[in-house]
């Protein structure tokens, strides 16, 4: 939802009531008399001003706050289990071993299994809304339509692929002779490709959009098809926000829980193939985290959260560094 | 003379089969979504009737049965997430337009960013270390708070957006005719700026309403009508994933029903973000 809501605002929101006009006159003149017998000033300017940084700040403390939480809640496992965490293959709970390495390798499967199938397709759509169709009724189509699929919620998009995904993916397995477990690594990447493919089409279609006219007119005007300008000016131009964009979708992927623990067949192994029942990190935690017993238990738990976040966080800065700086340049 | 021309044939060429497949690619893209809405609609709507909307849900065996406590849990989950983020979003977002020159203003928005990039399932951890652990039960509030974290960044982001758009002009006739800051930004900018804001809250809210991740350990879930914000409550994403992750058909039945209101609500409050936008224009 947020990348349309960002859409929104970006374009169109430049309104107001058809009444403020009107109000807006008589507020002021209620003011300026209230201004002048000075009875109607609830707080000065010093006192607002403060409350407005305050908020500035705290919005910086609350993720300062997220991130020592995590740590502080992670503390035992982090005491105990040491750095085998991150490389110990054995998740068994009531052997109190707890390797996080299949979590570690089922996310990274999943997430860049999807990420290499949208990749195509949300370059397809940001280019055909950038380039192509940037208004009409081809390009509002799509638009609604992208807009839809990231308005659908992840738990819907689970319970769909559980009934149509899984049997398709089961049924193509049979055919091929793999196992057919049906639920898996694939299923999972399957649907969440079809899930960050609105993410990163939008994504990209910003990054297109900054390209300038003049550079793309000027190829033009030398004789090049349009093919031609987006291979040879517009995707070099937008290659270093193109790759923020991935990146930014991959976090995406990294962290999305819901659909994925409905298919990905919940399995605690290390997973061999692409095919066979695994689980990721955001998976384990909505599996497990409301029946884990012992506080090393639940804190194992949260330090996946404390590794998933730190990752995120980092994808998140680093694309949005990238981003930002492109959109200064130009 | 010739070979130019045949260059010329085959750069058409390319420039024509990558219009197609853009057009092919993108088109197929819509695919999933006709699918979902098919899916949902042909197995949701005979589920729905009046008591399926108002009743409460039956045990396992008996026919029937529905969905009223998660709707009003839904409902309640929203509220909590509301208050606490439409005040400190929207004063966020005056923040970031307003000192905009200012260094620290760029961490505040990097740390946004930051927060809508965090996986919900890590929010919900949070709310349940914050809050389900001190106060020892699961309850509403953990997962209206946990909620409100997400929405932070869509609404501080959307008033930035709409106060920046704002002309200086504005601001600047109403300090020049004396009225003092403050009153200048909640009673000035503020309210020309209320359709984007609105906007951006209604789409923070189809945003979290689907959310499921962070309340499996905070609102946790309850088959009682609840009102009690120290209680646990239900909620519709919860019915749809312990209805569609069940064994049983007739739970998979409820779920599609919830299913087909969770999307329509959403549909409901993007069309409503459409709407206001389109209403309230009027252009600087």
């Amino acid at each position: 939802m947020s990348v349309s809501g960002r859409m929104e605002t970006g374009a169109g929101m430049i309104s107001r009531t058809a009444g403020t006009g009107k109000s807006l006159s008589r507020d002021a003149a209620m003011v300026y008399s209230g201004a002048v017998r000075g009875s109607r000033n609830l707080v000065s300017e010093a006192a607002f001003r403060r409350l407005l940084r305050l908020v500035g700040v705290a919005v910086l403390l609350l993720l300062v706050a997220i991130l020592a939480s995590l740590f502080v809640a992670s503390m035992p496992a982090i005491a105990r289990n040491g750095f085998a965490f991150l490389t110990g293959t054995v998740w068994d709970p009531v052997a109190a071993r707890f390797g996080s390495l299949p979590f570690l390798v089922g996310t990274l499967m999943t997430s860049f299994l999807a990420l290499l199938i949208s990749l195509v397709f949300s370059l397809a759509v940001s280019i055909f809304l950038g380039e192509y169709f940037r208004r009409g009724i081809a390009s509002s189509l799509m638009k609604t339509v992208v807009e839809l699929l990231a308005g659908i919620p992840s738990v819907i998009y689970g319970f769909w692929a559980l009934f149509f995904l899984v049997p398709a993916v089961r049924f193509v397995e049979t055919k091929t002779g793999i196992i057919p477990y049906g639920v898996g690594i694939l299923a999972a990447a399957l649907v969440l490709s079809i899930m960050i493919i609105p993410y990163s089409a939008s994504l990209a279609r910003e990054v297109i959009g900054l390209v300038p006219a003049d550079l793309k007119e000027a190829a033009f005007s030398l004789g090049a098809t349009r093919f031609e300008v987006i291979r040879k000016v517009v995707l070099p131009y937008a290659r270093s926000g193109l790759v923020a964009g991935v990146l930014l979708s991959l976090g995406r992927a990294l962290g999305e829980t819901m659909a994925v623990t409905m298919v990905i067949g919940n399995s605690n192994m290390l997973p061999k193939d692409i095919f066979g029942p695994a689980n990721t990190m955001a998976s384990i935690i909505a599996n497990e985290f409301s029946e884990a017993t012992g506080a090393v238990y639940m804190a194992s738990l949260i330090e996946i959260a404390l590794v998933l976040f730190i990752v995120t966080a980092v994808i998140n800065i680093i694309g949005k560094i990238v981003i930002m700086k492109m959109s200064v340049e130009t | 003379m010739k070979t130019k021309g045949r260059d010329l044939r085959r750069r058409m060429f390319f420039d024509r089969l990558f219009k197609g497949s853009v057009i092919v690619l993108s088109s197929v893209c819509m695919l999933p979504m006709f699918f979902i809405l098919f899916f949902i609609m042909k197995n949701g709507i005979s589920v729905i009737n009046w008591e399926f909307l108002t009743a409460l849900p039956k045990p396992m065996g008996e026919a029937g049965g529905g969905i009223s406590n998660a709707l009003a849990g839904t409902l309640i989950l929203i509220l909590i997430a509301c208050l606490i983020s439409v005040p400190l979003g929207v004063f966020a977002g005056i923040y970031l337009s307003e000192y905009r020159k200012v260094r620290f203003t760029y961490f505040s928005r990097l740390s946004l960013e930051v927060l809508q990039g965090i996986p919900s399932i890590v929010i919900g951890i949070i709310a349940y270390v914050w809050i389900v652990v001190p106060m020892g039960a699961f309850s509403a509030l953990s997962g209206g708070i946990a909620l409100g974290i997400m929405m932070l960044p869509v609404i501080v982001m959307s008033t930035e957006e709409t106060l920046k758009l704002i002309p200086d002009s504005l601001k600047e006739a109403s300090l020049a005719l004396g009225v003092p800051y403050p009153r200048t930004i909640l009673k000035v900018i503020l309210p020309a700026g209320l359709s984007g804001i609105v906007t951006g809250i209604i789409i923070g809210i189809a945003r979290i309403g689907g959310e499921t991740a962070p309340l499996l350990f905070t609102a946790f879930g309850s088959p009682f009508m609840g009102l009690n914000i120290f209680k646990p409550v239900s909620a519709l994403p919860l019915v749809v994933f312990n209805y569609a992750t069940s064994p049983y058909p007739e739970w998979h039945a409820l779920a599609w029903g919830a299913s087909f209101v969770l999307i329509a609500f959403i549909l409901f409050l993007n069309m409503l973000a459409k709407l206001v936008t389109r209403r309230w224009k009027v252009q600087f």
